[in-house]
């Protein structure tokens, strides 16, 4: 379930999708100037192809791109 | 803004003669029902659309002359009732049925046919090379929907449980920016007709929307006044943010061509931010959590999001087959055709 804004970050990847991220959190550069986010929930980039990273713009659905929700298993496992 | 208020078109046909003839009286004036409706493509007849169209908009909008205690009158839903029948009849021989095999998991059937969009590439032809007279007539024709974006979803907020409701208010509450009304997708879009010199009043292009574009509307309202179509409405809802993203920046990209600035495309960027986040939360959170709940509606929440994509091919269809034959894809030009 989602947390609210006072909860610690969550970061959720979605199947085939991006991160989703919510709860209280800021997303900096190296430097540590904070990136622009305007809204609760946000979506990075998971599969490196979009165009405005590090968010997701749903480029993943045009390459095919396919990754579980949950942590792969280890090659050969 | 002040609240809703739209004008009585001119009535296109028999039906919307009919309903218009009788709206102007009193609500319990006996509206009598049509009898067999048998148009050849209801999803692009005019006369039933509009009827359709101006029966729904009761719930949304004050009409002028009409009296509002019409939105409940049983007459005008017995009248409704019949205008949706074959609306809904084209709808089903049009969407394949689900597979069993797709309901064991909603959220991937829904990634799978978003996946075969049947449309034509239409974004990716305002992309490269729609003029600014078939931009302006795209927009006209959005504006159908997206000057009330998101407001037929609310509907299904009573409907469904904690998960799925909390999920649907997940993506709602940005669509109706995040508490900010300038921030609001329906304010954006307003935004952007007034930048365009077109007229941003809720229903001010109305007469100029085809059957095909009332389709569009009239398929969201119809899944969101019944609530046993809450099914569909949540497919409709997620077919909707998975199909957005990708197609809006493309339309940023025509307006950034043809000379647009910030002020004009914000709109289309914002969408593509938004719904690169409300697409997932709505097929797996909303939709995958409604099917979790109630896997009885599994099967109608596929359908809807199938009947979105079908209304909106051929709702695309007939914007390019009439910019082909050189001709308005409206049912008048927004602009005099020079001489």
């Amino acid at each position: 379930m989602p947390p609210d804004q006072l909860s610690p970050a969550t970061i959720t990847p979605y199947p085939d999708g991006p991160y989703l991220v919510r709860g209280d959190f800021a997303v900096t550069d190296q430097e540590g100037n904070q990136l622009p986010v305007e809204r609760r929930t946000i979506a990075l980039c998971r599969c490196g192809k979009s165009r405005m990273r590090p968010f997701c713009d749903g480029t993943h659905k045009l390459i095919g791109f396919k990754a579980p929700s949950g942590q792969e298993p280890w090659p050969g496992a | 803004m002040a609240g809703r208020l739209i004008e009585l078109p001119p009535p296109r046909g028999p039906l919307s003669e009919q309903l218009f003839e009788a709206l102007e009286g009193p609500p319990h004036t006996r509206l009598a029902c049509p009898g067999l409706i048998e148009p050849g493509d209801p999803l692009a007849d005019d006369d039933l659309q509009l009827a359709l169209y101006v029966a729904y908009e009761l719930h949304y909008s004050s009409i002028a002359g009409v009296d509002e205690g019409w939105e409940w009158s049983p007459s005008l839903l017995s009248f409704r009732g019949a205008l949706e029948r074959p609306f809904e009849e084209a709808l089903a021989e049009l969407v394949q049925p689900a597979e069993a095999t797709e309901l064991e998991s909603v959220g991937a059937a829904l990634q799978a046919i978003v996946a075969e969009d049947p449309g034509p590439p239409l974004s990716r032809y305002m992309e490269t090379q729609g003029t600014k007279e078939q931009m302006l007539e795209h927009v006209v024709h959005r504006s159908a929907y997206q000057l009330k974006e998101a407001d037929p979803h609310s509907w299904a907020i009573p409907r469904l449980g904690a998960a799925p409701k909390a999920a649907l208010l997940e993506v709602q509450f940005d669509e109706y920016g995040g508490g900010n009304a300038e921030r609001m997708h329906s304010a954006l879009f307003a935004k952007t007709m007034a930048r365009l010199g077109l007229d941003p009043t809720y229903g001010r292009y109305l007469d100029r929307w085809p059957g095909i574009t009332l389709a569009t509307v009239n398929l969201i309202t119809n899944f969101g006044l019944h609530r046993r179509r809450r099914g569909a409405l949540v497919g409709h809802l997620a077919g909707f943010e998975m199909t957005s993203s990708i197609p809006n920046r493309r339309y940023g990209n025509a307006l950034r061509r043809l000379g647009y600035g910030r002020e004009v495309t914000h709109f289309y960027d914002e969408h593509v931010e938004a719904d690169a986040v409300h697409e997932n939360i709505a097929a797996w959170d909303l939709a995958g959590g409604l099917a979790a709940e109630e896997p009885e509606v599994a099967a109608d929440i596929l359908f809807g999001a199938r009947a979105l994509l079908q209304v909106e091919a051929h709702w695309a269809r007939h914007l390019m087959g009439a910019w082909e034959r050189g001709e308005t894809s409206l049912r008048s030009p927004l602009v005099p055709v020079a001489a």
